[in-house]
């Protein structure tokens, strides 16, 4: 099983793909550290808000939540080039017969592909998020008020996605499974901004939408979860400016949703690895 | 001790279509056998069974007396597929330490260096498959199949992309396996190249197993044809035995012989006969 794993690393590494990642992660962190540098100083500019707001947490948070949004769609854009083609890409390339055919068993072999690619996103995912707290802080001297569980729980969002297109792997090509990940990740985020407007126009309806999405697409709930956890100690009139902020309308997901995110992976590669076993190749 | 491979009562239906229809082959230890057929005749479905990458309709096949697509079995076989790709950025010793390790060999270094040895590889083994022509990829794939000693080898089209120097390299590489011992079942379109080096020959047309046998056995006479002072000629219906007498009775006629010649068909022939 490491000898695939390490495998799956090697490839994700190798790929081209990865490159261009890096270098739009850097053009992104330099844009961000030169966007917080002057948010904050604009912020600081603010007349007659000092007394009643602290600036440097409101451009902090707001543009932190930003960052935060953008590291998660590289992760996922990164999740699903890495297993868009696990399974029947592969197998049409020629590429997964010599593997399957070895004693390893399908199961491990396609548990063993995911955790692959699942460990370097979870290293991008976090070395990104370090990198943005990093930036802010120096830039600003905010720091969010939870500091490792909101760069976890993004990288748990990314191995959900992960997960999924290994589950629409088996079943479909290369360029559809792509297409259908990326609009399945699109979708939930547009079921999060949906419940968003739904609670600053105080609508019910848009609210229980996105929260019903939640459960068949949890990973929005823990880049949810992860941004409320960003001022999670805000009170006041700091904490209202914050909900009505871009990106910054975050909801606590709640344990229970934080368990069925745990199962709701599991599921779905359990779902993978039980149609990979009946699938001809 | 079970044969390499046994087959019975194969079949597969992919959708409406029958690829195998109740196959029934065997492959003894150390025998090599070829698979012909027309393309579509269900000879890579017949290979791919074997190897669990596909799962039958109906009937099984047993590799080494275990159920095909078992850990046994799979331990047991070494597979080259007809389409295959290995990753671009490995190089051909990297590639075999990760079968290796996927095989549970114990081999080492040695192992790897005997393979690309046996293929010919020796000088690119720190070479990557992506600066290989398709012959060495090739050839790497017979590296790859062989990585854990298989009882059995199954070869789907090994020769597809060698030009004819490559080909006697694989052609001596299956002459090698066979003293060794290693059973090879060989899926390919060459029949010249099947009859000079298989012990039998099966062929498969329409999901079934139509013609079985040595190349020997299978290539059947067809007359004898008589040189003369008056030309050659041919007697359609005569057999070897016949051969005595025929001369016996043309000298008689006053005719004289210079050569006779037991004409037998080609294994083309028996096969073209059997598919038609």
């Amino acid at each position: 099983m490491t000898a695939i794993v390490l495998y799956g690393l090697r490839e994700s590494l190798r790929r081209r793909m990865f490159v261009v990642v890096l270098v739009l992660t850097a053009g992104f962190l330099a844009l961000y550290a030169y966007g917080t540098n002057q948010a904050f100083d604009d912020t600081r500019g603010f007349v007659g808000v000092n007394e009643t707001l602290d600036t440097d947490e409101l451009a902090g948070a707001i543009v932190f939540g930003l960052a935060l949004f953008g590291t998660m769609f590289l992760g996922a854009v990164l999740a699903v080039f890495l297993t868009l083609n696990v399974v029947r890409g592969d197998a049409e390339a020629g590429l997964l017969q010599p593997l399957v055919v070895r004693p390893i068993g399908r199961a491990q072999l396609l548990l063993a592909r995911f955790a692959g690619a699942a460990a370097v996103c979870v290293l991008y995912v976090l070395g990104v998020y370090f990198a943005l707290v990093g930036i802010t802080w120096w830039a600003g001297g905010w720091t969010p008020d939870r500091l490792l569980a909101p760069g976890l729980e993004l990288a748990a969002a990314v191995v959900i996605v992960a997960a999924i297109c290994v589950l629409g792997s088996v079943f479909l090509t290369a360029t559809a499974n792509g297409i259908g990940a990326l609009m399945i990740f699109g979708g939930g985020l547009v079921a999060g901004l949906l419940g968003e407007i739904g609670d600053v126009i105080d609508s019910p309806r848009l609210e229980h939408i996105a929260r019903t999405a939640w459960w068949f697409l949890p990973f929005d709930a823990l880049y949810q979860d992860a941004l409320h956890r960003l001022t999670v100690d805000s009170t006041g009139f700091a904490s209202f400016v914050l909900r009505l902020g871009p990106f910054g309308g975050a909801h606590a997901a709640g344990s229970t949703l934080l368990l069925w995110s745990a199962a709701y992976l599991s599921l779905a590669l359990g779902v993978a690895v039980a149609a990979f076993a009946r699938r001809d190749l | 001790m079970p044969p390499a491979l046994r087959a019975r009562e194969l079949a597969k239906r992919y959708g409406g279509t029958e690829a195998l229809r109740g196959v029934d082959v065997e492959v003894g230890e150390g025998e090599l056998v070829g698979l012909l057929g027309p393309n579509g005749a269900g000879k890579s479905t017949l290979v791919k069974i074997a190897c669990g990458l596909v799962r039958p309709s109906r009937g099984g096949v047993d590799i080494c007396g275990a159920p095909a697509g078992s850990t046994h079995a799979r331990r047991a076989l070494g597979y080259l597929a007809e389409l295959f790709r290995f990753p671009h950025w490995m190089s051909a010793d990297e590639l075999l330490v990760l079968h290796q390790r996927l095989a549970g060999s114990r081999g080492g270094a040695g192992e790897r260096r005997e393979l690309l040895d046996l293929v010919g590889l020796a000088e690119a083994r720190d070479r990557r498959v992506g600066a290989m022509s398709k012959g060495m990829q090739q050839r790497l794939g017979i590296a790859q199949a062989l990585v854990g000693s298989p009882r059995l080898l199954l070869l789907d089209e090994p020769t597809s992309a060698l030009d004819p120097a490559g080909r006697r390299v694989v052609r001596g590489l299956l002459e090698e396996l066979r003293s060794r011992g290693i059973a090879v079942l060989l899926n390919s379109h060459l029949l010249s190249e099947v009859e000079l080096v298989c012990d039998r020959v099966v062929i498969v047309d329409h999901g079934l197993v139509v013609e079985e046998g040595a190349p020997d056995a299978l290539r059947r006479q067809g007359g004898v044809e008589v040189e003369t002072a008056s030309g050659v000629r041919r007697f359609e219906e005569a057999r070897r035995e016949d051969v005595p007498r025929l001369v016996r009775a043309l000298v008689a006629d006053g005719e004289e012989v210079y050569g006779v010649r037991v004409v037998r068909s080609s294994l083309e022939d028996v096969y073209l006969e059997a598919v038609d």
